[in-house]
């Protein structure tokens, strides 16, 4: 017998891979398993960086252009009345005396023909109604649910009354509503302000119920700012759905109303104010706002400027890279550029 | 310490533990405790669960606790099942060998019960092919010689069968005899050495006699194996359930970390202490606004006496606020990216080997990464760069050298004339070369005969004199070896085996001829070992000579000797060997002291060379892997010329004069210092010059150097790119890879035998090559591969697309979740800094481990370069070993990165949304809408390619992101009600997403 050289005897396992492809331990081959799935590469070439810059400026300064000139149709009236409505230095003194007279008129003359439904706004500055004390102190349970009255334990700490009776509507932020009135005249003709539909429909469908009914609110040692009819629904209280829509930031407008009848340039607008709201101990003001609406809303020209900047920083970057492409050409996957190589 | 069995004695049986084997870690009743202490051990968990748990705490929770409970409890029950799943395939397959069935021996009847039942002292039964279900002293076997096969894949990976014998004091029982046969076995108590059982057996009369009788390891059937060949076999149980040598060997491999988890942890540390820093300044910015401020807004209510931890409220509500910085999808995206990066490898067709059929595997699927950035490759020689394939090509006999002209021996019409002649040298020669060997000759059915051979040499030399007409034909265990030279048949019985170890690193077999009754020694060995056995006046000068020739040419050669012993002489060195053999301890060092009685003045018949082929795509291999900036040192237990010349042969060192060998050697310790010296002063000198400097040691030289000389060597070490260390143990191996570590280095050892399992476990990564020395080195290994060439694609490739891709993801990971948690602190600023959360719960854990989590994910599949650009160009690698793409700069930037968005976003979002639109529900949607805006856009920016699943994941979870919180818009009781319906109508909503976006590109 001649075994011969080594030979594939000593490996039994081979044998069998190669007698019946079945039993091989090939990795069975898939795109994805080799990691060829087919995949496009986008490179950043000089072209497409130039033709990218050149697109967003071209699409950019018109959207700008557009933004801005939506933005200036908006007619806006803004009369800050914090100051001018108290008469004395003691301004929280005269504020907190639930005696004194508040009653204050402003005048305001318009500047452009302003189209209905005019908005009337309060406008509060520094007012943290995201402070995490204030923005948390609410029962969304108790606002919706007749039998959820009881659920007060994150209202605190206006959630019950002394004698342990739930507050409806609890809470600091509910606590805290809005109580300046204003009365408009236009011209000297008193104008009604429609304060219908000024709450999110949704949150008066919603969020509020149609069979809740204040109670015990604003009873406590402290009254906090408006008081509310108990007899109205909460889903009717629009004023108190707006407010407690809490805002994000320390300044912030709120709708007070709706004008539904233009108002001409040049004419006068006289509004009364009840000076209630108490934003002179912390230092904040009080403004009433009176504003058209376009397209983009009230009047911002925030997203116009930002839009015309990047466009025309885009457009800039496109030129001078195509400059620089013409001037110093770089051969596109040069290897001797190659960090080795140099 | 030792352990006392007694054979079938029922009374005794009861002192060790049975034979039920446990590899579970669980049990069903701790594996909730166990498991979520396992779990709470990683400092990662702990923070989490302290931020989870102080989230309890309504006061000061910036969000609903769920936010953080509910992401926490999904990862720990995604571990725990794997876990649990992990646990119970164990468990059954743990199931299964228990309730095997086994026949025993039990009061002298043959009985079938589960293998659970075995107890120590048992005799078992086995057949053929079936497994060894514990720890086995043979007793009796099937076969009249006492001998049978098993097959040890199991237990160590090598596919040869091996022989075991029973023990001489057992030969010759008849079945009837071994159901009865009481007696006493003195073994040590359990370890975990598969190659040694140093014990006794002592049979109780009336069996034979009661003579002390050594058992070594090839008197035993471990746990695992198989019986093969042999229709049955028996044996005493000596070890049984976890106690046996498999159970003994069983432990958990401590986890390597690699060099990005450590940079990753690092980086994890930092961010958490600014996160503390962060809580520190905002806290107390808090604590004095509220002081300061808040309480002159009275629609907040704040008590003017308040519980003294009220000042540790505001903090506290940072700390949950910022404890998203740490982003807890981290590890659950590194751990699938990870897996799925081994998978790759598994999968990858282009490293399986057609020849073996083996595919490449990654055991360790933690450490893909590494791989990109190895620069250090520890290689051994024989089986990793040469093929093992060993085919005997010379030799030389009595001074003349065979083979010269053909490069082939066999063919060398010189030797066959020889043959032909009965030329008695060479009939010497080729019986040592038949005879002096642990080769197994198996004969098929048809009459042809195959060898089984441990060692590929010894294969080698077997095949070759059977080529020239002397041929093994069978050999029955112990004792008698069958010779056919030219129809003659010689029987020769085998007395002695004196056993190779790298010690020795020579082998001698005693034998008697069967017709004459002379006895002889034949001896084979490393011609240093040989050589200087000589016999007193034996001109050795040929053989010297012949053996550098041999070396020069890359051949790897054996001295073979013989001597015949005197009767006396044998008898009296064979009492010595059997006491050495019997011995409990120090058993390897006394047999090779006694070895060492009866190997001398030998007659030194020539020298066999033996050709061992590099493998397909050695040198370009590691041409490529050179200029990718890895240098590399080859290992090898070879001697010094054979390692210069396979060296040169693979493009490991250039010859002069573009490179230059600096040799350190030397007899003494003084010399070795000197040479050390010397080669350390070239070194310092030329390191400016490009011309490539290699250094040589051998390990006599080694072993000085590294107890005494060690800084000399570490500072050699770093200077020099390439060295060639021969002659070396395993433990140099390891030593040599340790002291690389020391330096810094990332080291990858690769090796194919069970000497480099050391190397192969102490280095950073362990590659294993499935060769033909056993499957050892790729067990240990962390990865395995059928050949040397496929480590290029495992480095440039895998290695590196997985270093990018972690790269990108952790960083990627962070910048998300700073992302957000600026604009949260962003937020506080304007909102009294009272920690109030911009985001909403559910809002805040979808971004997490949703909207930000999921899209990254496929960069798994992300290309920067083609596979074959970085083959062409493999300088790339330079960048992943530096870790350019991960370091604190790059963090530095992706933190800058998410602060200068953050910013952006928020800008944005307050001014565009100011006055009657600074809703909070509406202006955190908007935020959160700029997040993920970018978010997609980030990662489409930083992927390189993309397939369809990257589209689907990026532009999918975009959609995916507006589809829901439409869906969440439309339940009336949740915040954000109607809020995305309100938005998506508003022009400037999409107006202020696209400018965000667009701020991106500056």
């Amino acid at each position: 017998g001649d075994p011969g050289l080594p030979s594939s005897a000593m490996y039994p396992l081979e044998m069998e891979g190669n007698s019946n492809p079945k039993t091989t331990n090939k990795p069975k081959y898939s795109k994805f398993t080799q990691q060829e799935l087919p995949a496009c590469k986008p490179l950043l070439t000089p072209e497409i960086v130039i033709a990218a810059f050149a697109l967003i400026g071209a699409l950019f300064v018109p959207i700008g252009l557009a933004s801005l000139h939506a933005s200036r149709q908006v007619v806006e009236l803004v009369h800050r009345y914090d100051a001018s409505c108290v008469p004395v230095d003691d301004k929280v003194g005269f504020i907190q005396n639930s005696r004194t007279d508040k009653t204050c008129t402003v005048t305001m003359t318009v500047p452009k023909y302003m189209k209905s439904p005019i908005h009337v706004y309060y406008l509060i500055d520094g007012f943290y109604q995201n402070h995490r004390r204030y923005v948390r102190s609410r029962s969304d349970k108790q606002l919706r649910y007749k039998s959820a009255a009881h659920l007060t334990s994150d209202c605190v700490p206006e959630g019950d009354t002394a004698d342990h009776a739930p507050i409806v509507p609890c809470g600091l932020v509910a606590w805290s509503l809005f109580n300046d009135t204003y009365t408009v005249r236009v011209n000297g003709v008193v104008t009604q302000v429609n304060k219908k539909d000024i709450a999110w429909k949704s949150d008066k469908n919603n969020k509020f119920g149609k069979n809740i009914y204040p109670s015990n609110f604003q009873k406590g040692r402290l009254i906090g700012g408006a008081t509310l009819n108990e007899s109205i629904p909460l889903s009717e209280q629009e004023d108190l759905i707006v407010w407690m829509r809490t805002a994000a930031l320390p300044t912030f407008r709120k709708l007070y109303g709706r004008i539904e009848k233009d108002i001409n340039a040049n004419d006068n607008v006289t509004v009364v104010i009840q000076n209630n709201y108490n934003t002179y101990s912390f230092g904040g003001s009080k403004a009433l706002v009176l504003s058209t609406a376009s397209w983009i809303g009230g009047k911002n020209n925030f997203i116009g400027i930002a839009y015309l900047t990047i466009g025309g920083l885009c457009l800039s970057l496109a030129m001078g890279f195509l400059v620089l492409y013409m001037v110093k050409r770089r051969n596109f996957g040069d290897p001797s550029n190659l960090s080795w190589n140099r | 310490m030792k352990r006392f069995v007694y054979i079938n004695d029922e009374s005794y049986q009861n002192d060790y533990c049975d034979n039920q084997i446990s590899n579970t870690k669980y049990t069903l009743w701790n594996f909730l405790p166990k498991n979520l202490w396992e779990q709470f051990r990683r400092f990662m968990n702990q923070y989490f669960l302290l931020i989870a748990c102080l989230q309890l705490w309504s006061l000061i929770t910036p969000v609903n606790p769920a936010s953080t409970w509910g992401p926490l409890i999904v990862i720990f029950a995604v571990s725990a099942t794997k876990e649990a799943w992990d646990d119970y395939n164990r468990y059954i397959s743990d199931k299964q060998a228990n309730e095997k069935k086994v026949w025993i021996v039990k009061n002298g009847a043959r009985k079938h019960i589960q293998a659970q039942d075995i107890r120590v002292g048992n005799i078992v039964w086995i057949r053929e092919n079936e497994e060894v279900p514990c720890d086995l002293v043979l007793t009796g076997t099937s076969e009249p010689q006492g001998i049978c096969h098993v097959e040890t894949a199991a237990l160590d990976g090598e596919i040869d069968l091996k022989t075991r014998v029973i023990p001489t004091t057992c030969i010759g029982l008849d079945s009837e005899q071994l159901h009865k046969i009481k007696g006493v076995i003195e073994c040590p108590i359990p370890d975990k050495d598969i190659r040694r059982f140093d014990a006794n057996i002592r049979l109780f009369p009336p069996f034979i006699d009661n003579d002390i009788c050594p058992l070594t390891i090839n008197n035993t059937l471990l746990q695992s194996c198989y019986l093969r060949n042999t229709e049955w076999a028996c044996g005493v149980a000596v070890y049984t359930g976890n106690e046996t040598k498999l159970g003994m060997s069983r432990g958990v491999p401590e986890p390597k970390l690699t060099a990005m988890d450590a940079m990753i942890d690092k980086l994890t540390g930092a961010i958490f202490l600014f996160q503390l820093a962060v809580v520190v300044v905002l806290g107390s910015a808090g604590n004095v606004w509220k002081d300061t401020e808040a309480r002159k807004q009275w629609y907040v209510k704040y008590d003017d006496d308040e519980p003294w931890y009220q000042i540790l409220v505001i903090p506290l509500r940072f700390e949950l606020l910022c404890s998203i910085m740490i982003p807890i999808s981290i590890k659950v995206s590194l751990d699938f990216v990870k897996s799925m990066y081994a998978k790759f490898i598994d999968w990858d067709e282009e490293i399986y080997d057609q020849e073996t059929d083996t595919p490449a595997h990654a055991a360790n699927t933690a450490i893909s990464e590494d791989l990109g950035q190895v620069e250090y490759i520890l290689t051994d020689k024989t089986g990793t760069l040469t093929e093992n394939k060993m085919i005997f090509r010379r030799c030389c006999i009595a001074g003349t050298l065979y083979g010269n002209e053909s490069g082939d021996a066999l063919k060398d019409i010189e030797l066959l004339n020889a043959v032909a002649d009965n030329s008695p040298h060479v009939i010497k020669f080729l019986t040592v070369m038949a005879l002096c060997n642990t080769v197994i000759p198996i004969k098929s059915p048809s009459g042809t005969i195959s060898y089984k051979a441990q060692s590929q040499d010894e294969d080698a030399l077997v095949n070759a004199a059977s080529n020239l007409h002397v041929v093994l034909v069978s050999k029955n265990g112990n004792n008698a070896a069958e010779i056919h030279f030219n129809r003659r048949v010689i029987q020769y019985e085998i007395l002695d085996i004196l056993e190779f170890t790298s010690d020795r690193k020579r082998m001698s077999i005693v034998i008697s001829d069967s017709q004459s009754g002379k006895i002889f020694l034949l001896s084979k060995g490393a011609d240093e070992a040989i050589l200087p056995l000589a016999y007193c006046g034996q001109q050795i000068k040929t053989f010297v000579d012949a053996v550098d020739k041999y070396a020069q040419l890359g051949l790897r050669t054996l001295c073979l000797g013989w001597r015949e012993l005197s009767l006396e002489e044998y008898l009296e060195w064979s009492r010595l060997f059997k006491e050495a053999n019997s011995a409990l301890v120090d058993r390897e060092w006394k047999v090779a002291e006694v070895c060492q009685k009866l190997e001398h003045t030998l007659d030194i018949l020539g020298i066999s060379a033996i050709e061992d082929r590099l493998q397909d795509g050695v040198p370009e291999t590691i041409e490529i892997l050179r200029q990718s900036g890895i240098n590399f040192w080859m290992l090898t237990g070879d001697k010094q010329s054979t390692a210069i010349q396979i060296a040169l042969l693979c493009n490991l060192i250039s010859s002069e004069p573009k490179g230059q060998l600096l040799y350190i050697n030397g007899k003494t310790e003084d010399e070795v210092a000197r040479s050390l010296e010397r080669v350390l002063l070239t070194m310092r000198i030329t390191s400016s010059e490009p011309k490539e400097l290699a250094f040589v040691v051998d390990g006599w030289a080694l072993e000085i150097i590294l107890t005494r000389y060690k800084e000399a060597f570490t500072e050699l070490a770093v200077l020099s790119k390439t060295a060639i260390c021969c002659r070396v143990t395993p433990s140099q191996k390891a030593q040599l890879v340790k002291l690389l570590k020391s330096c810094d280095y990332r080291t990858l050892a690769i090796g194919d035998g069970g000497n480099d399992v050391r190397m192969i476990q102490q280095a950073h990564i362990g590659v294993g090559i499935s060769g033909r020395e056993g499957l050892q080195a790729a067990r240990a290994a962390d990865y395995s591969i059928g050949k040397f060439r496929f480590l290029k694609r495992l480095i440039l490739v895998h290695g590196r697309y997985s270093y990018n891709r972690t790269a990108f993801l952790s960083q990627y990971s962070f910048y998300k979740s700073l992302l957000i948690c600026f604009i949260q602190i962003l937020f506080s600023f304007v909102s009294g800094i009272a920690g109030t959360s911009l985001f909403n719960s559910v809002s805040l854990m979808a971004y997490n481990v949703f909207y930000t989590s999921i899209p990254v994910l496929t960069t798994v599949l992300d290309k920067d370069l083609s596979e074959k650009t970085v083959t062409q160009n493999p300088e790339i690698l330079l960048y992943c070993q530096a870790g350019r793409l991960l370091n604190p700069s790059t963090f530095a930037g992706w933190f800058g990165r998410s602060l200068y968005h953050a910013i952006v976003v928020f800008l944005i979002t307050i001014h565009a949304y100011a006055n009657e639109k600074s809703e909070m529900e509406e202006l955190s949607m908007v935020a959160l809408s700029g997040s993920i805006w970018l978010q997609a856009f980030v990662v489409t920016l930083e992927m390189s390619s993309f397939t369809f699943l990257q589209f689907l994941a990026i532009w999918g979870n975009f959609a995916a992101f507006y589809v829901i919180n439409l869906c969440i818009s439309t339940i009336p009781t949740a915040g954000m009600y109607t809020i995305m319906f309100r938005l998506c109508r508003q022009p400037s909503y999409w107006i202020t997403m696209l400018v965000s976006i667009t701020i991106m590109f500056f």
